[in-house]
């Protein structure tokens, strides 16, 4: 089978990477992300209908109009619309939406018009923060105590490595952050994560299988080996994904643009964020030796 | 030998699939959108003629009826599509008139013997079917009245550690006035109370027996206890409905003093409240003392009794938002209690309060705000008019045994059922300041119906890729990966149902994509067998060998994904918590499908066997 030889490329990866996070900072510190309505609340229009409209033609209207990310729903009623839109509270747009509507010949009257509050509170937002927080220090510890200190190191940093990148990508292209989002965020922690200690397992027990002090040949190995399996897992995942992105439609274009972006980041760091991070933290054979009498798999093999 | 497993491995995965399978099953019976109609009077039920007229009613309309069932006080008329419902109520309400009461309904079609086994289909969202939408009021002035009536406490009771004689204190609106015996009192008193409380806006009254010192709230203090009041109940009732993360309601504030709650999956607005729960505040108060100046109580009846009442204290040493949780559990002796868990600052004020009173009465008094509808004749019409009204009552007055602080418990109960009810009421009553339903709607899905065909489509078609990518890739082994994988959408399915989660476009969308990372773990197997083959291990060896090494891989792969999931259940709220529960579940039952299920099926299939050559 072809080896490649990954560890010979590292530098380049390295600055690939830092060029990568640098623009993801300077985007995420200029212009944020450009949060959707589930984070910053937006207006709620009210209209009745003389008669029953079709939603569908409504939802066109306003988005022809010019409006973004319209929610259009029956209200109690089939005559009754409540249309939810992504933008600040205006005392004029409840008007100028009932105008928009009207140019279809139908008979519009405005209930009411008033600003929504975001869906998700500071609350959420604190605590998924503190949460992000305690988990990668748990991981770290978790990395530190089955394998050791510098592959908890390597492990974080691809981690934070992977989320600032895919957030950069959604502040640097004004991309639709909202809850789906950031449910593909956190999806995209629990994939990297796997990758990044799929590949670590199999360069732990090369390390402990051969004689060579070597690093970079044996993480060349370890990387080439476990190359199909991680070209397989996600070839699997990134099939779901561009089917749901060029098929799903808007609710699920996001969320899927924002795990095929972290898949394709979470693969990359798990080599040379992950992996070439332990030859700079100089990682020696005497790391794992001590650890021998844990390898009992080996032992119970016939 | 090599590569059998044991019969009670089969016999386990089998009852696991079993079960899976029970669970799972409802949600191939979906419920069907319907129109219920009951008339007005109980006995009269349709006769085929109207029926008749409604099918042709509703047919020319294009409304596709599936079914119409006649029960004994009401008819279910099944619909075909969801979007058609509202149309399809009101064309029957003008058929049929007056006489018949017409609602929305969610006619339940899950066979009666899976029913009676408990298991009931996923609901689906706010974006797919809709569900109700209730608007709730949130009383600002009262919140006002409410923190005013606290720090009125809190300035007596500095009064009297001052010895500063007072007469009365009374709240009126956005004013606190106490009543002093002379000028000199007031200038003293106004000193104490000033260095305690900033940010009043203090003023001299002349009173008619005494000197009045009136301390009003500024601007900047009623918006920030109003802003606090709204978002303390946001979050009181975003957990109230949200439980587990995996109900996705919307909640969210609505103009400057209401907050919208919309649940899915639910029509019923009756059963819909009874999720969104009582509006009702709490406060607990130390009974009066037989020497108490009578300017200083109140007489409060007990909730359950109407004529059994109780002298209380008028100061209010916590309400209701202090409490962070209550549960029924039971002493050592096997009574039953109530512990009760409050914040920090709750937890302070309690201790500060009970460590002087111990042997003195405590009594928990519960505030329920409610409205009643009333026809009011406005400009010539009938209009809709909604009168708020409160019920106060004591719901437990017990004796306080020791300094109580963060957490204590209520003992002295007469039944677990008694004890169950009180958790209940103090749970509930954990808002800021009151809140009315305003309005009660049935709401229509948020998505289009070709954005939701879009979205099933892409799912489906996902689905179909992984199965595909396995069987090209994997071959004899893909089928292998490939049952593991249907068992694994089984019990994902039936684990989701059992913990009534509610299905979202993006959820469905999760969960496949959970599939498609879940064939990692055979993947990893696979590859590893692939690889001892090509290392010349004999054919039983090489599959032993292949699910033993990468059995370390898939542990650590999975067990720190599974932290970072049960962390963030921990920790995160809303739909953070809905994502760890889905992302753990999904961890558990590929590690169980991966392992155990894609083992078992090669065992059978070619463990032990004299196999030339491996189909991999």
């Amino acid at each position: 089978m072809r080896q490649f030889d990954f560890m010979g490329k590292r530098r380049l990866a390295f600055i690939g990477s830092g060029v990568l996070l640098l623009i993801s900072l300077i985007t995420l510190f200029l212009q944020q992300l450009n949060l959707g309505l589930d984070f910053t609340g937006g207006t709620l229009v009210e209209v009745r209908y003389a008669t029953a409209p079709a939603l569908d033609v409504v939802r066109q209207t306003l988005e022809s109009a010019g409006f973004q990310d319209v929610s259009v729903q029956t209200f109690g009623s089939a005559n009754e619309v409540l249309v939810r839109l992504q933008q600040a509270f205006d005392p004029g747009v409840g008007e100028q939406v009932t105008q928009i509507l009207r140019q279809t010949g139908e008979s519009v009257d405005l209930v009411r018009a008033e600003f929504v509050g975001a869906q998700v509170g500071d609350q959420l937002r604190d605590q998924s923060g503190l949460g992000m927080l305690v988990a990668l220090g748990v991981v770290m510890l978790y990395v530190a105590f089955r394998f050791q200190y510098k592959f908890a190191f390597g492990a974080l940093l691809a981690l934070v490595h992977d989320v600032i990148i895919v957030l950069g990508v959604f502040s640097l292209f004004q991309l639709d952050f909202d809850l789906t989002v950031l449910a593909a965020i956190l999806a995209v922690i629990g994939y990297s994560l796997n990758d990044t200690i799929i590949v670590y397992d199999r360069i732990r027990e090369n390390i402990r299988k051969s004689r060579t002090d070597d690093m970079a040949a044996i993480f060349n190995d370890a990387i080439n080996q476990t190359l199909a399996r991680t070209l397989a897992t996600s070839g699997t995942t990134l099939l779901v994904l561009l089917a749901l992105l060029l098929l799903g439609g808007d609710m699920i274009h996001n969320f899927a643009l924002a795990l095929i972006i972290g898949v394709g980041i979470g693969t990359f760091s798990s080599v040379y964020v992950a992996s070439a991070l332990l030859i700079v933290l100089k990682l020696q054979r005497e790391d794992l030796i001590p650890a021998k009498k844990e390898n009992v798999e080996e032992e119970e093999l016939p | 030998m090599l590569n059998r497993y044991p019969l009670w491995k089969y016999l386990l995965i089998l009852i696991v699939l079993l079960i899976g399978l029970i669970y799972a099953l409802p949600n191939l019976f979906p419920e069907d959108p319907a129109v219920q109609i009951s008339s007005a009077r109980s006995d009269v039920s349709l006769d085929e003629r109207q029926l008749e007229r409604l099918r042709s009613a509703l047919d020319e309309a294009g409304i596709e009826v599936q079914r119409i069932e006649q029960e004994a006080s009401s008819t279910l008329i099944r619909l075909q599509d969801a979007e058609q419902q509202l149309a399809a109520r009101d064309i029957v309400n003008q058929a049929l008139g007056e006489n018949y009461t017409v609602a929305l309904n969610l006619a339940e079609s899950t066979p009666g013997w899976l029913e009676s086994l408990g298991a009931s289909p996923m609901n689906l969202g706010l974006d797919l079917r809709g569900g109700v939408h209730f608007a709730l009021e949130v009383d600002m002035e009262a919140a006002l009245t409410q923190r005013l009536e606290v720090n009125a406490s809190a300035i007596r009771e500095s009064l009297r550690d001052e010895r500063i004689r007072y007469r009365d204190t009374t709240v009126d609106g956005r004013t606190l006035t106490i009543t002093l015996a002379n000028e000199e009192d007031r200038s003293q008193a106004r000193a104490v109370i000033s260095r305690e409380f900033p940010n009043f806006q203090y003023e001299n009254r002349d009173g008619g027996r005494g000197a009045v010192l009136a301390m009003t709230l500024t601007e900047q203090q009623v918006n920030e206890i109003q802003d606090y009041a709204i978002n303390q109940n946001l979050t009181t009732l975003r957990n109230r409905v949200n439980e587990l993360g995996v109900a996705e309601p919307l909640v969210q504030r609505q103009g400057p003093n209401r907050i919208v709650v919309e649940l899915p999956g639910v029509q019923d607005t009756a059963a819909a409240k009874r999720v969104v729960g009582a509006t009702a505040n709490l406060e607990f108060r130390l009974a009066a003392r037989p020497d108490t100046p009578a300017n200083e109580t109140e007489t409060i009846a007990f909730r359950n009794s109407d004529n059994r009442t109780a002298e209380v204290m008028r100061d209010v040493i916590i309400t209701g938002d202090s409490v962070s949780s209550a549960s029924r559990s039971f002493d050592e002796n096997g009574r039953p209690q109530v512990n009760i868990n409050l914040d920090g600052t709750g937890g302070t004020l309690m201790n500060r309060a009970t460590r002087s009173n111990i042997g003195r009465g405590m009594a928990v008094i519960y505030i329920d705000n409610q409205t009643r509808t009333r026809m009011v004749m406005q400009d010539g019409e009938m209009v809709e008019q909604r009168v708020p009204y409160t019920e106060r009552g004591i719901i437990s007055l017990a004796t306080i045994q020791s300094a109580l602080g963060n957490s204590f418990r209520i003992t002295g109960l007469d039944s677990p059922t008694e004890a169950e009810e009180l958790a209940l009421l103090l749970r509930s009553g954990s808002l800021a300041a009151p809140i009315y339903f305003v309005a009660e709607r049935t709401i229509g899905p948020s998505l289009g119906k070709a954005n939701i065909e879009q979205g099933i489509l892409s799912v489906e078609i996902g689905m179909l890729l992984i199965v595909l990518f396995m069987l090209v890739r994997y071959k004899a082994f893909g089928i292998v990966a490939n049952l593991a994988l249907a068992t694994n959408l089984i019990l994902l399915l039936a684990a989701l149902s059992m913990l009534g989660a509610t299905l979202t476009l993006p959820g469905i969308a999760g969960i496949v994509l959970t599939l498609g990372m879940a064939v990692d773990a055979n993947v990893l197997i696979f590859e590893r067998i692939r690889e001892e083959i090509r290392a010349k291990m004999p054919i039983q060896q090489a599959i032993h060998a292949g699910y033993e090494r990468a059995f370390t891989s898939i542990i650590d792969g999975n067990l720190t994904t599974l932290l970072v999931a049960v962390i963030l259940f921990s920790i995160g709220t809303g739909p953070v918590k809905g994502f760890a529960v889905t992302l753990s579940l999904g961890i558990l039952t590929s590690m169980f499908t991966a392992i155990m299920v894609s083992r078992a099926i090669v065992n059978l299939s070619v463990g032990g066997k004299p196999v030339k050559k491996l189909w991999i």
